[in-house]
């Protein structure tokens, strides 16, 4: 049994039928639950729970501040190439894209990683494009080698690997891991992943559950919204999440957002998201899963993101640059999507701060 | 023949099976069941197993009960 | 709407469960039984006693109610085992409540015994259902080991003080999938209420009711009280008024 057994029972879901049915009693209903249903979530994620935002958002927050405290927990992602075979119709590095492709040599990521480190950044995001030609499962070990003396925790945000593959991460340093589903809508999927390996629907969604297997401390997962429907997509996050939170007690699951930003190539979202319905999924979240972990990332506005401090993100990017050696080399990669908050770390660490909210850099250390 | 039964000795001048023993105490069988030297007896053995001497036996019912009611 | 227990294979209508030890008469414990419509009795092992010979207590139990076993006087699980299996050999049928208890003075669970020989029993077939000390991890192992539903403790048996250990019953009620009956402790009827209201999928009790003034009364009224329990949970919980903070509204910047 994987999620995939729970997604195909999941699929055929009359949602429109669902969302024209949903009361406001049945929303009030669901804000008043202490563990809530998928049915409960679903009447959150609904037109009908629109007018009673602010009631979710103080609930929202209460319960993070119960479970997190006022605490948020900052990282830097740290792009180490952006070589891919993928044809994502979304995304930079789409194959057909004549960008700058690059690759960071052992030198330039230990530079790099020093830039970081010497900011207080002890946890770290790992990513590359989808290329085991250029950047193999052994090409990353390596560099685990080097970032392990910088870095106390270390996530890794690559091309789906197989559960000895995580166990060989796991064994260089890797604690975390990230894994997009972009899109649970199967169609959908097929009609964006126009070509390469990530076409593998199956192997993608399976990849969080085979992270878990191999005993990664804590596994990402999220839609990567405005490819379709968000209250279908965050739903199935959701059900996504609570799958795996149920089946490995160990792990510390973790949601995040994505918002589809312009780029070079300008898709255009076919369901865009707008402020209110993030606000809205954001909060149907945190009451359906009162301990996943919330990220937010630089794709969102610094006022924005401020504003979401107070609504359950307890995990926020600092100080991002999706191009390959972004922050100090000469010659750069092209970049995957545009950042928004330009916010470096100390300004970051200022607004937690004045917020009354503790920037957290490092949650544990590895014996 | 000496046995334990139910923790105490018994003396028996003739060979028994456990079947002789339950009607010499005059036990119904329903709902009993028997414990020969640590092994659950059959009731369906009953009438063949045959009890010598040394042989510890317990016999015992289901009664009303939980803890509380040592 | 058919909200019927199931549990090891038989449907049970009622959630309340009996125990039948310390009532003061064989009589008033199958008119309990017949007033209050209890599907499912514990009954425990006992060497015969030649001497005095007493009714047999199951000719007090109508056809129809499920006997469980109860292993009480078990110290450990080697002993809950061999008191299942005779139990079984007796006739009590595959369902057995396993209480492996060493502590005379509280009469608290063996936890970890109670693992053990639920691991066993279940794979003999048994229909296990272990009384225990409510706790999250023990809960696991047991639902792995094969139990078909857990028995946390309400408070010490005997104690009739409720549930003293309500927020701990309430994380297995969330978080394990197999049904909680709460067992021990259940003084009063209202206090069975509880423990339906929070979602517990039964309840056994036993002291409150065999040692009321009239039992059968009390039977009867622990019967309404665990249905109107019951009935509360499914109609979910009445919308509470979140109280909001004084102070700033946190979505008004959506305008």
């Amino acid at each position: 049994m994987d999620f995939y057994d729970i997604y195909e029972g999941h699929k055929r879901f009359d949602f429109d039928d669902f969302f024209s049915d949903v009361t406001a009693t049945d929303v009030q209903s669901a804000l008043a639950g202490e563990k809530l249903t998928e049915q409960n979530f679903l009447a959150l994620l609904s037109p009908a729970a629109e007018p009673f935002l602010e009631a979710m958002a103080h609930k929202a927050r209460r319960l993070t501040v119960q479970n997190f405290g006022k605490v948020v927990f900052l990282f830097t992602p740290l792009y180490l190439s952006n070589y891919c075979e993928n044809q994502c119709a979304y995304c930079g590095f789409n194959s057909k894209n004549e960008i700058m492709r690059k690759k960071l040599t052992k030198q330039e990521m230990a530079t790099e990683a020093e830039t970081i480190a010497a900011q207080d950044i002890k946890h770290i995001l790992v990513l590359t494009g989808e290329s085991r030609e250029h950047t193999p499962p052994a090409y990353l070990n390596d560099c685990l080698g080097i970032l392990n003396r910088h870095f106390s925790s270390i996530s890794v945000e690559v091309y789906p690997l197989a559960t000895e593959e995580y166990r060989a991460l796991i064994a260089a340093g890797v604690d975390g891991l990230t894994v997009y589903q972009e899109v649970y809508n199967e169609k959908v999927y097929a009609k964006v992943h126009l070509a390469g390996p990530k076409r593998d629907y199956l192997y993608r969604l399976q990849a969080p559950e085979r992270g878990c297997q191999a005993g990664m401390r804590t596994v990402t997962i999220g839609p990567l919204l405005g490819l379709d429907d968000w209250r279908r997509e965050v739903f199935f996050a959701g059900v996504h999440a609570a799958y795996l939170q149920n089946k490995y007690w160990d792990a510390e699951v973790n949601l995040s957002f994505p918002r589809l930003r312009p780029h070079r190539g300008s898709f255009l979202p076919f369901a865009p998201v707008d402020d209110r319905a993030f606000v809205q999924l954001l909060l149907a979240s945190r009451l359906f899963l009162p301990r996943a972990g919330l990220t937010v990332s630089t794709r969102e506005s610094a006022d924005f993101r401020d504003r979401l401090l107070r609504l359950g993100v307890t995990k926020m990017s600092a100080w991002s640059s999706t191009e390959v050696g972004g922050r100090k080399q000469g010659k750069r990669g092209s970049t995957q999507f545009e950042i928004a908050d330009q916010r470096d770390i100390a300004e970051m660490k200022e607004m937690l701060l004045s917020s009354g909210y503790q920037p957290v850099f490092k949650d544990w250390h590895k014996v | 023949m000496k046995i334990v039964l139910n923790g105490k000795e018994e003396d028996f001048l003739q060979p028994l099976t456990i079947w002789d023993l339950l009607t010499v105490k005059n036990l119904e069988p329903d709902r009993i069941a028997v414990e020969l030297n640590m092994e659950i007896i059959a009731k369906t053995a009953w009438t063949k197993v045959a009890l010598q001497d040394e042989d510890k036996v317990e016999i015992l019912s289901l009664v009303g009960g939980g803890r509380g009611n040592e | 709407m058919n909200d019927d227990f199931e549990l090891g294979g038989a449907t049970l209508e009622n959630r309340l469960l009996l125990g039948t030890g310390k009532f003061s008469s064989h009589r008033l414990m199958e008119e309990a039984i017949r007033r209050s419509g209890v599907q499912l009795v514990t009954v425990a092992l006992r060497r015969i006693d030649f001497d005095s010979r007493e009714e047999n207590v199951l000719q007090f139990v109508p056809p129809g109610c499920i006997l469980m076993s109860n292993t009480s006087g078990a110290r450990n699980a080697q002993e809950a085992v061999r008191i299942a299996r005779i139990a079984r050999a007796a006739g009590a049928g595959n369902w057995v409540k396993i209480e492996v208890i060493a502590d005379h003075r509280y009469l608290l669970p063996d936890n970890y015994e109670t693992i053990k020989a639920t691991e066993i029993l279940a794979g003999e077939g048994f229909v296990v259902l272990p009384y225990m000390n409510p706790d999250l991890m023990v809960a696991r192992q047991l639902m792995t080991a094969g139990a078909a539903a857990v028995m946390p403790l309400g408070a010490p048996i005997g104690t009739n003080r409720g549930l003293q250990t309500k927020a701990m019953i309430q994380i297995l009620i969330d978080e394990i999938d197999i049904p909680i009956i709460v067992d021990a402790g259940i003084g009063r009827p209202s206090q069975a209420a509880e423990a339906m209201e929070m979602g517990a999928a039964a309840v056994l009790v036993n002291t409150a009711i065999a040692t009321a003034g009239d039992p059968v009364a009390m039977a009867v009224a622990f019967a309404f009280a665990v249905k109107a329990g019951r009935q509360a949970f499914l109609s979910g919980p009445a919308a509470t008024k979140e109280s909001a903070e004084a102070s700033s509204p946190l979505t008004g910047f959506l305008r």
